[in-house]
């Protein structure tokens, strides 16, 4: 088999994180080479809720800046729609809508406080339960599927290369530096190397004798038939996050997550569990004018997360020729932002635009190696069956 | 220390164990129920009939063409005629098999490398109210086949059945709200749905094929040509017509040995519907959903699960029998066939089970009734047909009719015509482009045309669009891997899949994302972290 020829910029992981960062590098005429061990975007970057409004994130103004204008600079459509309205059905529910609210406030956003009755005009399916809610001149969401799509297809118009169906398996070291990649379809040399591989960044990171924690775990999320448009597709509350797509459908996702091991490079199935009704039961209780619209489909996917919860991307010290990027579970709305900023790290050294110091590798310095243990961020196993009928 | 946000200690817990559950009550769920309970195990049969009129207002399960008659809104009356029309019901309850009527199953949850939660194997079940889940030791899946369609111009119109979808309105439910039906298709399917039409009082417009003779039995054509039903070989569908939404005739169109319409061989025949009975698909949404290894064998419809000597699945705990283990024409002349492999699984899962010693099983079985064997593979017949209907109907014509997603749509890959997107790079982008990324996934394409999304869940389009991408993309449809079935595999209102018997944890530690306190803190100050009503997780930073 003959070996795919090397490139200047060789990035592990076809997710939104890398072919973000690959496309702000090919755009800049850096010749980059992106390898995926399925096809493009196809874990969580492209089945994700979709959200676009992280203010509180480093990224977070570099996100509200480049969303509304991604369109038009990859090319290809995103489904962007900008605006954000939380819906509290409770007084706890109403706090935390108003805190992720200021926090756009302090970053100079606007944002206005809702009563009952606005919000039932601009929402006509929450119901009298809906204590108030919140509006956010700001953030907004897209389809995760259409945008890792349009990363990859800009990045190949950009004269960029994707290699699907081809899994690394190791990171040739030599001389201090990674020197090239052993991938299922032969070795390809590289000149500089990005990590961004999800639940399996950490294993390429040990490869590189970098301890990385991180804890991979199964989400889930539904969708229903479409319904009419609201006026803002980016309604979310009651626990759950999501949105309308443009074609009508309720998508959304929360609770309980499954903390689960990924040993390997493997692709699991995308299975859901009975958590399904639980999350229908929410959407019904948000929405309860939309409470008969039909579950058509429901999916989950896997995500991986620091101790901190926060990001991971970082130039390394040794091999200095590598980034490792982590979105720590919250990748895909901040990525028109962290790939430029891992483009600018393999080009310039530094990030151009943000202050990374709150997402450096070092804070975990002092990280016991038994910290999943600890947390209880575990795979607990079956439960064992008790009798009929539930306990609440 | 656990997670309280995680699902430890708030896994699912079904509202009763059954050793055995049988989905399907046809002849292959009832032969299973019955060998199973006479081995002494206590086996629950669920069968989703009667249907309920809004799902069957959305082609589901079955494609039903909106031709239901006003009494199936009558779930009572609905009962008794599924019960009267399947004498066979009687006999499973007689056998102390708990029978469950209009009760759909939309789900199957099991571990594996991303669910360990689970404390047991179970399905979701629902009625037209509510949802509920049952745990099980052993699965016989008995779903039966699904609708096969292909579409034309004007096939969104009320009046565009399947073949299953048809013979259940015409001799399960006795409420077709046709009368006089146009039948594509010569082959057996086609003959036996002409027949059942005539036996139920509905006039056969015409049988249509575009092979140049009747591909079926020809003493049967012969019988049906006798009372009148015309038949027209060596012709294709052009287009159906009528007043809005609804079809009043046929439009048909001779062709010539390669399937092309010839020239101003046109001729229009009045219906009220048409039913396509060029084959049917194994049911194995829910063999795909417990992990089952299906394999593409055309001879047998498609996809279907590899089986051993006693219908046993990959999955040792999963059987499957009938239709859904594989379905071919020939079939329909023995329907011996699928009694003798329900009753194999229902054995065989009895020894699995430890009720029956293995050698009194190979006595029960008896003398091994092989299938008949598939006089040819089906999709090649099927692709011949779409190339037809494409020849006689243009590329405008809708693949998808819920996400309204033409041919040319398709094998353009372009995006959904709501999203109004145009640029020259969208432009340059089709299937040939997608392919040189990698091998066709009709997922990814699914995905990015829509087609395939919509609420039928892909049951009126799957395999057109499978057949079409494959034509488009050279290869064949057994190269194109298993689109996937997500579940609910049925659509069901949010407040039916809504529990009543949630944990109070389960509500208690509700949060939207990890709660994990600093996940969502601005980065600039310490003082506004963002903090989810319920965290109670302890980071773990360093090793104090």
């Amino acid at each position: 088999m003959t070996a795919e020829r090397g490139a200047t910029v060789v990035i592990v992981g076809g997710g939104v994180t890398g072919l973000s960062a690959g496309w702000w590098l090919a755009r800049a005429g850096v010749d980059v080479l992106v390898l995926d061990k399925g096809i493009v975007g196809w874990e969580a970057s492209g089945r994700n809720g979709g959200g676009a409004t992280h203010v509180y994130s480093p990224f977070g103004l570099e996100e509200q800046r480049l969303w509304p204008q991604l369109d038009e600079l990859l090319g290809y459509p995103t489904e962007y729609q900008p605006y954000r309205i939380g819906v509290a059905l409770t007084g706890a529910q109403l706090a935390l809508a108003r805190r992720w609210a200021e926090i756009g406030g302090v970053r100079g956003f606007r944002w206005e406080a809702l009563d009952r009755r606005q919000l039932k005009e601009l929402v006509p399916i929450v119901g009298d339960e809906a204590i108030g809610g919140t509006y956010l001149h700001f953030g907004g969401h897209a389809n995760p599927q259409r945008t890792v799509q349009a990363y990859a297809w800009a990045l190949q118009d950009h004269g960029g290369r994707i290699l699907q169906h081809t899994t690394v398996t190791g990171l040739v070291t030599r001389g201090g530096r990674v020197t090239a990649v052993e991938t299922t379809r032969g070795t390809i040399g590289a000149d500089a190397v990005i990590v961004a591989a999800g639940p399996q960044t950490g294993l390429f990171a040990d490869m590189l004798g970098v301890a990385l924690p991180l804890a991979p775990a199964r989400v889930e999320m539904i969708a229903t038939e479409p319904i009419p448009l609201m006026g803002v597709g980016g309604v979310a509350g009651n626990g759950l996050y999501g949105r309308q797509t443009l074609r009508g459908n309720l998508v959304y996702g929360g609770g309980p997550h499954e903390w689960i091991n990924v040993p390997d490079m493997a692709t699991p199935e995308h299975a859901n569990t009975p958590l399904v009704r639980n999350l229908a039961r929410r959407l019904a209780e948000l929405f309860p004018g939309a409470a008969h619209v039909r579950v058509i489909r429901a999916w989950s996917g896997l995500v991986e997360n620091t101790p901190d919860g926060l990001p991971v991307v970082e130039r390394l010290a040794h091999p200095d020729n590598v980034v490792i990027a982590t979105m720590s579970s919250v990748g895909f709305g901040l990525s028109p932002a962290s790939g430029r900023a891992i483009s600018e790290l393999v080009q310039h050294g530094r990030c151009m635009f943000a202050d990374l110091g709150a997402l450096a590798l070092s804070r975990f310095a002092g990280t016991p190696r038994d910290w999943r243990e600890r947390a209880g961020w575990v795979a607990t196993g079956p439960e064992v069956a008790t009798a009929a009928g539930g306990d609440g | 220390m656990i997670d309280r946000r995680s699902i430890a200690g708030k896994a699912p817990r079904p509202d009763r164990h059954v050793p055995l559950v049988v989905v399907g009550a046809g002849a292959a769920g009832v032969a299973a129920a019955i060998e199973a309970a006479r081995a002494g195990v206590e086996v629950l049969l669920v069968d989703e009939h009667p249907i309920d009129n809004d799902m069957m207002a959305m082609d589901v399960p079955l494609c039903f063409g909106q031709r239901m008659d006003a009494t199936v809104r009558n779930r009572a009356a609905m009962l008794e005629r599924v019960v009267e029309t399947n004498p066979a019901l009687a006999s499973v309850h007689d056998a102390g098999v708990d029978v469950q009527l209009g009760t759909c199953v939309w789900g199957a949850f099991v571990s594996g490398p991303t669910v360990q939660e689970l404390p047991t194997p179970m399905l979701g079940l629902a009625d037209d109210r509510r949802s509920w889940l049952v745990g099980y030791d052993r699965l016989i899946v008995a779903a039966g086949a699904r609708d096969v369609l292909l579409g034309f111009a004007g096939w969104e119109r009320a009046g565009t059945l399947g073949a299953n979808g048809a013979a259940a309105l015409l001799a399960r439910y006795r409420a077709l709200a046709a009368k006089r039906l146009v039948v594509i298709g010569s082959g057996p399917l086609g003959l036996h749905t002409a027949a059942l039409a005539l036996a139920q009082g509905v006039d056969v417009a015409g049988v249509v094929e575009i092979a140049p003779g009747v591909r079926g039995d020809a003493a049967a054509a012969k019988a049906l040509a006798g009372r009148g039903v015309p038949f027209f070989t060596g012709h294709t569908i052009r287009a159906a017509r009528g007043r809005t939404g609804e079809i009043e005739s046929l439009v048909l169109v001779a062709v010539d040995a390669d399937g092309r319409p010839r020239a101003g061989a046109e001729r229009e025949i009045a219906c009220d519907a048409v039913c396509l009975a060029l084959g049917l698909a194994p049911s194995v949404e829910l063999l795909h959903l417990v992990g089952a290894r299906l394999s593409f064998v055309g001879a047998l419809g498609g996809w279907v699960p590899e089986v051993d000597a006693w219908m046993r699945t990959s999955v040792p705990t999963v059987f499957a029998a009938g239709d859904c283990a594989g379905f071919h024409d020939g079939m329909l002349a023995a329907p011996g066939v699928a009694r003798e492999q329900g009753r194999v699984a229902g054995l065989g899962a009895a020894v699995s089970l430890g009720a029956l010693e293995p050698r009194e099983a190979q006595t029960r079985r008896g003398v091994h009734v092989s299938a008949p064997s598939a006089s040819a593979e089906a999709h090649g017949h099927w692709q011949a047909w779409l190339r037809s209907l494409i020849e006689a109907g243009g590329w405008e014509v809708n693949v998808c009719q819920c996400e309204e997603v033409t041919r040319r749509e398709l094998v353009e890959t372009k995006p959904p015509r709501y999203l109004k997107w145009d640029s020259p790079q969208m432009s340059a982008r089709d299937l040939a482009t997608l392919l040189r990324d990698g091998p066709v996934n009709q997922d990814q394409i699914k995905r990015l045309t829509r087609a395939g999304m919509g609420p039928c869940q892909s049951r009126r389009c799957r395999e057109q669009v499978g057949l079409l991408l494959a034509q488009a993309a050279g290869t064949t449809l057994d190269r194109i891997p298993l689109p996937t079935f997500r579940p609910p595999v049925r659509p069901l209102p949010l407040n039916v899949l809504w529990p009543t018997d949630e944990p109070a944890a389960m509500r208690e530690d509700w949060v939207s994302w990890f709660g994990i306190p600093t996940q969502f803190s601005p980065h600039w100050t310490a003082g506004m972290a963002i903090d989810e009503p319920t965290a109670h997780t302890r980071l773990i930073l360093s090793d104090e």
